[in-house]
């Protein structure tokens, strides 16, 4: 089977890579391309854990062909932070231990991202309904969600 | 491993074209979010993928001149909440659509998609139903037009013929005292498989009910257009003994199965139940409009 040639953008930076024509974007992020960031949780679109953005929506990658990513922008976990800096999101689930086995976390903070870049001022309960695509079997989510609407109050602060 | 092709034609003809040649083997990709499920699953493999997202007309959004509206087969439910408009005159069949899965699953999953999908319970089904909406096809031998609930023909299945590719829906122009509305029952609070999903749509004059049409789904092998509960409604003031004629119609046409969502005899009775809560909504929304 000849393999199929893909080019794209991700975080920023132009990418290729070789793909089975059958292969999710999580399989070509985590094989070829060496960004284990996203997670693998169940493979059906249910845990959000694998959640990227493309053309800056929010998908699952596992519910995505890696060809589909020809001429896309696609942002993974791994363009988060800037060099050694975190994002304020990833800086306030450290502080606040919105984590524990860290599976979901790569996708949670992603999820959110999104979040507060479309609402920059999400009630709890949009938090909540928005990331009800993202399971995490340890937290019981209420850190995860204290931690986004800190991270937003504080930003707003900062943008001030 | 079984070799799988992937194509991304920019024109309907080359999809059609290679999807009527590779036959049954082949499936259209919109979103993905069944297709890429049922092939992990390994219920199904296709030897043909034809992604259908670089075609113009299958993401396009167009409001006609007379106020209706063109929704491709692949406009994401994200991509169709932020319209402008298509929302304030369809807000039954935006909601229905966006009740399909999460934020993720929004930002790819398609009314065409669903409908295509051929599950009873997809919840943007009954909603278009309810709107009237006609789907455009077309395949080796042309352009079609179906209304939306002559398509599915069974769990799974449609009546597409084969090579046959879902291209749009068009909803009708809205009359005054309009309104529409779709409510589903799920065990959880979000993010499930209807029990039962309920659309409607009303016109009202003066407060009487002069056009119905109600779309039931999850009770059946398919979606299903209820007359007898529009009848029921059209004529009436929606006062209480035309809402439980309509809601007797409604649990009359359920032919649900037994599973671990829901038994026969709850399905049956919560389709009567929905049918009347979701004809407050629609009726309210009418009079606003």
């Amino acid at each position: 089977m000849t393999k199929l040639h893909v080019s794209t953008t991700i975080n920023g930076e132009p990418a290729e890579f070789l793909c089975e024509p059958g292969d999710t974007m999580l399989d070509a992020l985590r094989g070829p391309l060496g960004l284990t960031g996203s997670k693998e949780g169940c493979a059906s679109g249910d845990c959000g854990a694998c959640s990227i953005m493309l053309d800056d929506r929010l998908v699952c990658s596992c519910l995505m062909l890696s060809a589909e990513a020809e001429g896309r922008d696609i942002r993974t976990i791994e363009g988060m932070a800037q060099g050694d800096k975190l994002h304020p999101l990833q800086q306030k689930f450290l502080e606040v231990a919105a984590l524990q086995c860290g599976i979901c976390t790569s996708g949670m903070l992603v999820a959110s991202e999104a979040l507060l870049q479309k609402n920059p001022r999400p009630s709890e309960e949009e938090v909540r309904f928005w990331l009800a695509g993202n399971l995490c079997r340890c937290t019981g989510y209420d850190k995860i969600v204290r931690a986004v609407l800190e991270t937003a109050a504080d930003m707003r602060e900062a943008a001030q | 491993m079984t070799d799988i092709q992937y194509l991304a034609p920019r024109t309907l003809d080359e999809a059609i074209g290679a999807f009527a040649a590779a036959g049954s083997a082949a499936r259209i990709l919109a979103g993905g979010t069944d297709l890429l499920v049922q092939m992990r699953a390994g219920v199904v493999r296709p030897g043909l993928i034809v992604d259908i997202k670089k075609i113009a007309e299958m993401t396009a959004i167009e409001e006609t001149a007379e106020g209706g509206f063109r929704v491709g087969a692949a406009v994401p439910g994200a991509v169709l909440a932020e319209h402008p408009r298509f929302g304030k005159v369809w807000p039954g069949v935006l909601e229905a659509i966006n009740l399909i899965g999460s934020i993720q699953v929004q930002g790819r999953a398609s009314a065409g998609g669903n409908l295509c999908n051929g599950s009873p319970a997809g919840d943007s089904v009954p909603a278009l139903v309810a709107a009237g909406a006609i789907v455009t096809l077309q395949g080796p031998n042309g352009r079609r037009q179906m209304p939306v609930e002559e398509v599915p023909a069974g769990p799974g299945r449609t009546h597409l013929a084969p090579g046959e590719i879902l291209v749009d829906f068009t909803l009708p122009p809205r009359p005054p005292g309009s309104g529409d509305a779709y409510l589903r029952m799920i065990p959880r609070t979000e993010m499930d498989i209807a029990v039962v999903g309920v659309g409607v749509s009303v016109t009202l004059t003066d407060g009487v009910c002069t056009a119905a049409r109600v779309g039931l789904g999850a009770v059946a092998p398919t979606v299903l257009l209820v007359e007898d509960a529009a009848k029921a409604l059209i004529g009436s003031k929606l006062d209480d003994a035309a809402l439980n004629a309509a809601a007797a119609a409604c649990s009359a046409a359920c032919r649900p199965i037994d599973d671990k969502r829901g038994t026969i005899v709850y399905r049956t009775k919560v389709a009567g139940v929905l049918l009347k809560r979701t004809v407050a909504i629609a009726a309210k929304r009418a009079q606003g409009n």
